[in-house]
């Protein structure tokens, strides 16, 4: 297990030399540069600051000199936003978009786990019914559209929520951005359980245990559960690419201090090291995802083996 | 072709996969069709009805924005642009889905198993991001969000296609291809494709709204559609800022993103469970 687990992360440094070097050139390729504003600067002045940042230098030492310093942890001084570097960017608002993410993630699987199960339990009832079709509306629509309409109605019409904002240590501004970003992986969830569980409750060891007179809470939860959330499993990790990507939005119109702000805005002002810093997070994130989604079916279906 | 009849009927007892098409269609005519029962342009700035709310007795039914343009125009416009976004960039993703899954499922051994690999790798990267970039490195028009949406899309195209081929693959008739010294590429083309396309249309009725929903994304960043023009997207942001004074700017674009992306959903939904067709995990 410790040497699968050792195999897959240096497995992880690879892909993420390859991701950092096409984003690299990606963002360079880019017409403009970060110091491009409406009143174009005197020659000198736009020189020295190329200078500063090491912008005058071939793209290969650039590329690098970058690299070296990624590897002693630096992620380099933010182009745009002066005085900052990346990292410090990332740590002021890493805690907040992590913050409603996980808080969503926990959400969808304590809320779609359960009313899956029961949609396959009651299978074609008006619960079930009404349960899949609020699913298929989590899945249907974006979480841009979701949160103005939240917004509207429990900011504007009945008052009980603020609209946007941020207050450090306010559970009341998140309300609104993680239901927005629960409801879709909720939608899936709440499927794929569904529908693993339908699967499982027609194996022949349910109906031996059926048989043998277990009571269906015991058939539920001790036998029919991990085989049914095997799909559930092998979602979590495009679930947190979906959480991510919602969080982009979410936060751009929530008015929330988290980074998905600086992706778009990064990309936008050509601060290079700061989109790089952003992709790396994020990337990094996603590969760890992906590994524990491995462990987790390794656990969940004894036939599985894991070989590194 | 029994099969197919048996599917037709199973589609007809499903109420919301009909509604869905019905809903469909009224939108698709109403984007096509709509703007000539309109007297106002989409562009055209009336400055004596500014934000003003909707109504049936002034001319504009669906209200104006904040620099009084129709509203009823607007969200015509966005959408039609959004469905041919939708539409075209699905048809790239179908594509590459299509040829690259076939590749791999009939070669198969060490060159499907590198292909699938791949196709693993990619999926676990955040693919949002290389839209993102490509839009802005390369500029923004209709032309680059299409082909960048498109060409992030296959990936589950590939899969699906990629299975359906490694199970054609043992059947006599491609068998009998193989032996009368027919290429791979012939092979593929004239044998593989034909056999697997109806699970790719099912799978392609998914993968419109999935591509509707990312083009609307990116434009409500401010990446896809630039102004004058709209999509669904772009007037969704416009609405998003208005919406405590003027909140049917939100509500009419967005109304009819949810409800359209809803419908192809249940469309897609409903053909799946008609024909039967399997995602693999």
């Amino acid at each position: 297990m410790l040497r699968y687990f050792l195999t897959r992360l240096a497995g992880a440094v690879p892909t993420l030399f390859v991701i950092v070097t096409i984003t690299f050139f990606l963002v360079r390729a880019a017409p403009g540069g970060p110091f491009d504003q409406e009143q174009t600067l005197p020659p000198q002045i736009m020189a020295n600051l190329q200078t500063a940042y090491g912008l005058d230098q071939p793209i290969w030492t650039q590329y690098a000199r970058y690299l070296r310093a990624l590897a002693h942890g630096d992620f380099g001084p933010s182009f745009k936003y002066k005085d900052f570097s990346v990292t410090e960017l990332i740590v002021q608002g890493f805690p907040v978009t992590l913050e409603i993410g996980a808080t969503a993630m926990v959400l969808a699987l304590l809320l779609g786990v359960p009313i899956g199960t029961f949609a396959a339990l009651h299978r074609n009832s008006a619960a079930d019914y009404a349960a899949m079709s609020l699913a298929v509306v989590g899945i249907a629509i974006p979480s841009f559209v979701v949160l103005p309409f939240l917004g509207l109605v429990f900011g504007i019409y009945v008052h009980w929520l603020p609209v946007a904002g941020w207050e450090p240590r306010s559970m009341r501004y998140l309300v609104l951005p993680i239901a927005a970003l629960t409801l879709p992986p909720l939608g899936v969830i709440a499927r794929l359980t569904r529908a693993g569980m339908l699967e499982v409750l027609r194996s022949d060891f349910l109906r031996t245990a059926a048989a043998k007179g277990l009571p269906l809470r015991i058939m539920i939860w001790r036998h029919a559960l991990r085989p049914a959330l095997l799909p559930v499993a092998s979602y979590l990790a495009p679930a947190v690419a979906s959480i991510m990507t919602g969080s982009l939005v979410v936060e751009s119109i929530a008015g929330l201090p988290g980074i998905g702000r600086y992706m778009v805005q990064g990309a936008l002002n050509r601060d290079y090291t700061l989109v790089l810093g952003m992709v790396i997070i994020y990337s990094t994130l996603l590969i760890v995802m992906g590994l524990f989604v491995d462990l987790l079916y390794a656990w969940l279906d004894p036939r599985v083996r894991l070989h590194p | 072709m029994s099969s197919r009849v048996g599917a037709a009927r199973r589609l007809r007892s499903n109420p919301g996969a009909l509604c869905a098409a019905l809903i469909i269609a009224v939108i698709v005519a109403l984007t096509l069709f709509g703007p000539w029962f309109n007297p106002n342009g989409s562009q055209t700035l009336d400055w004596s009805h500014v934000a003003s709310p909707p109504t049936w007795q002034s001319a504009h039914w669906f209200g104006t924005d904040r620099l009084g343009r129709d509203l009823y125009a607007r969200t015509l416009e966005g959408a039609r642009v959004s469905l041919a976004v939708g539409l075209l960039a699905s048809a790239v993703s179908l594509l590459i889905g299509i040829g690259y899954g076939a590749l791999a499922g009939f070669i198969g051994g060490r060159t499907d198993h590198l292909m699938m690999r791949i196709i693993e790798t990619l999926s676990g990267l955040p693919l949002i991001f290389f839209v993102i970039f490509l839009n802005v490195v390369l500029g923004r028009n209709e032309y680059i969000l299409f082909l960048s949406i498109g060409a992030v899309g296959w990936l589950t195209m590939a899969r699906i296609v990629r299975g359906q081929t490694m199970s054609l693959r043992r059947r006599e008739f491609i068998e009998a291809a193989i032996v009368s010294g027919a290429g791979t590429a012939r092979i593929i083309v004239k044998h593989v494709i034909p056999n697997v396309i109806g699970p790719v249309v099912v799978y392609a009725t998914l993968t419109v709204p999935h591509i509707i929903m990312l083009e609307s994304f990116l434009s409500f960043l401010g990446l896809g559609v630039q102004e004058p023009h709209a999509s669904l997207g772009t007037l969704i942001a416009a609405g998003a800022g208005e919406m405590e004074a003027a909140p049917w700017i939100l509500l009419i674009p967005g109304g009819l993103l949810a409800v359209l992306l809803l419908a192809l959903n249940l469309l897609g939904d409903g053909l799946r469970d008609a024909l039967d067709v399997r995602e693999p995990a």
